[in-house]
């Protein structure tokens, strides 16, 4: 049961491949999460494969739904907030959440909140623990590359981001010339503990201030060394291949975050995203603040992936500043992270 | 079909090349650009986001499959490459018709819902950082920005 002067919100994503409902309590304490495809590997309802079009996400969200709310034992009526992801996404993907959103709030006279998903997926870590600012947060996952500042709730500076590939592009691609199954960065991040960085591939460290990232050229250098070694008949160690990628990618990852933690004096250090999820990364980030007075925090992988509970989090601290969305709510494809946050 | 060819020597002739190209198109054009991995499709994306006055970084929408741009024309981004064997319409309708400029890279995933009229350009790594950049133009106007492209 809900108290009083307690904020109950009902988030939805579906931005991109995952149909996802929560259900959070002041937008930090979860009371349902439910992605569709982990429903799905449960085969409840089928072996339907989730797709990228939209009405795969229309056939599953009323399933997703009411699973949401059968995990939170609730119904509408102790709902506050219905939040949902208005963009960036693929713009039939994301509509059917704002309609969803919107007729929903609409026919139980809820408030609405729009979302961006990337401040989603920051904010998935103050599930975990408080904020303390400033903050520097690397976003890592197969769509974004990006560093970014937050000196308090809700506002967002882009330091920098990548100016080609996304760092889980670079592996699913090099994972793909090594042979290995799409999507192939869990398992390059797998082959990687078991070899040594021994092909030295170049760390695109770009202009000395900057925070941007470049991962083509390593892309490029992979794919080379790969193609001179069988030309030449010499057999390289997969392991040793996926080791010496890792490392070129987690290098630069890391010691730009450093970077900018230094220089924006940050209190906080924040991992998000699905590339979060990566052993590499997580073990060199460990390392590198071990012995900083700086608080590192890194999401655990059901909540580095798309959800929805980091969509209601984001949603909290949106509603708090009077962020609400009225009937005209629509879909925003492009929708920019710093313009958000300055609403 | 009235094909031209262009070779550039840098990442900035190609950038260029579809900065020009952009001060050519009209909304709902679709652009198709196909070649190896690293060819230089994003480049040259990079370039006609640069010709419609986009100020935001474009990189890759391989993942996203979309990236959506404001400039002095939506500019959408769309790479099909996750799409391949899938069929799937992801509502190409809202892009191709959608007021803006289309850019698509791995088309031939998505070559049922292309548009019959569009420019296709296909990337050919030479040797150092030498691009062979082929234009296909379909149709009348594609055949006459192709020209122009060229002049």
């Amino acid at each position: 049961m809900k108290k009083d002067n307690e904020t109950m919100i009902l988030a939805i994503e579906t931005s991109c491949d995952e149909t996802a409902v929560a259900i959070l309590r002041d937008g930090v304490k979860l009371e349902a999460n439910v992605v569709a495809s982990q429903i799905e590997s449960h085969q409840r309802f089928g072996g339907v494969v989730p797709e990228l079009a939209s009405r795969h996400h229309v056939e599953q969200m009323t399933i997703v739904l009411e699973e949401a709310f059968r995990q939170a034992d609730m119904t509408m009526d102790e709902i506050d907030v219905v939040a949902v992801t208005e963009g960036p996404g693929l713009v039939g993907a994301l509509l059917v959440g704002i309609s969803t959103a919107k007729a929903l709030a609409f026919a139980h006279q809820k408030r609405l909140v729009g979302v961006h998903h990337i401040a989603g997926h920051i904010y998935a870590n103050r599930l975990q623990e408080e904020f303390q600012f400033p903050i520097i947060a690397l976003v890592v996952s197969g769509g974004h590359t990006e560093l970014i500042l937050m000196k308090e709730h809700g506002l967002f500076e882009v330091l920098g981001e990548t100016r080609d590939d996304a760092a889980g592009e670079a592996y699913d691609k090099v994972a793909r010339t090594m042979g290995l199954p799409y999507p192939g960065g869990p398992e390059v991040d797998r082959l990687a503990q078991l070899g040594q960085d021994t092909l030295a591939f170049p760390r695109a460290w770009l202009e000395e201030d900057s925070f941007d990232f470049s991962f083509s050229g390593l892309k490029s250098a992979v794919i080379n060394t790969l193609h001179n070694a069988k030309q030449k008949g010499i057999e390289l160690k997969q392991e040793d291949i996926a080791a010496s990628f890792q490392a070129s990618i987690v290098d630069v990852l890391v010691e730009k975050t450093f970077r900018a933690a230094q220089q924006y004096k940050a209190k906080q250090v924040l991992l998000a995203g699905g590339v979060a999820a990566n052993r590499g990364l997580r073990t060199a980030i460990t390392t590198k603040f071990a012995d900083q007075n700086i608080v590192l925090s890194i999401p655990p992988l059901w909540l580095c992936t798309d959800n929805a509970a980091m969509i209601g989090a984001a949603a909290m601290i949106a509603y708090q500043k009077g962020n609400q969305a009225d009937w005209t709510l629509n879909a925003n494809p492009g929708l920019d992270l710093e313009m958000y946050g300055k609403r | 079909m009235k094909q031209k060819q262009f070779e550039t020597y840098t990442a900035e002739d190609t950038q260029r090349l579809g900065q020009k190209l952009a001060l050519l198109l009209r909304p709902n054009d679709v652009i198709t650009l196909s070649g190896d991995l690293g060819a230089g499709k994003t480049t040259f994306t990079k370039g006609i986001g640069t010709g419609l006055g986009v100020m935001r970084m474009i990189n890759s929408p391989t993942f996203t499959i979309v990236k959506t741009y404001h400039g002095e024309l939506p500019l959408y981004h769309i790479d099909a490459y996750r799409l391949e064997d899938s069929e799937e319409d992801i509502g190409f309708d809202e892009y191709f018709n959608g007021d803006g400029i289309s850019v698509v890279e791995w088309p031939q995933f998505i070559e049922s819902f292309l548009p019959d009229e569009r420019l296709d350009f296909i990337f050919e790594r030479k040797a150092g950082d030498k691009r062979l950049i082929l234009c296909e133009p379909k149709g009348e106007f594609f055949e006459y920005v192709c020209e122009e492209l060229a002049r």
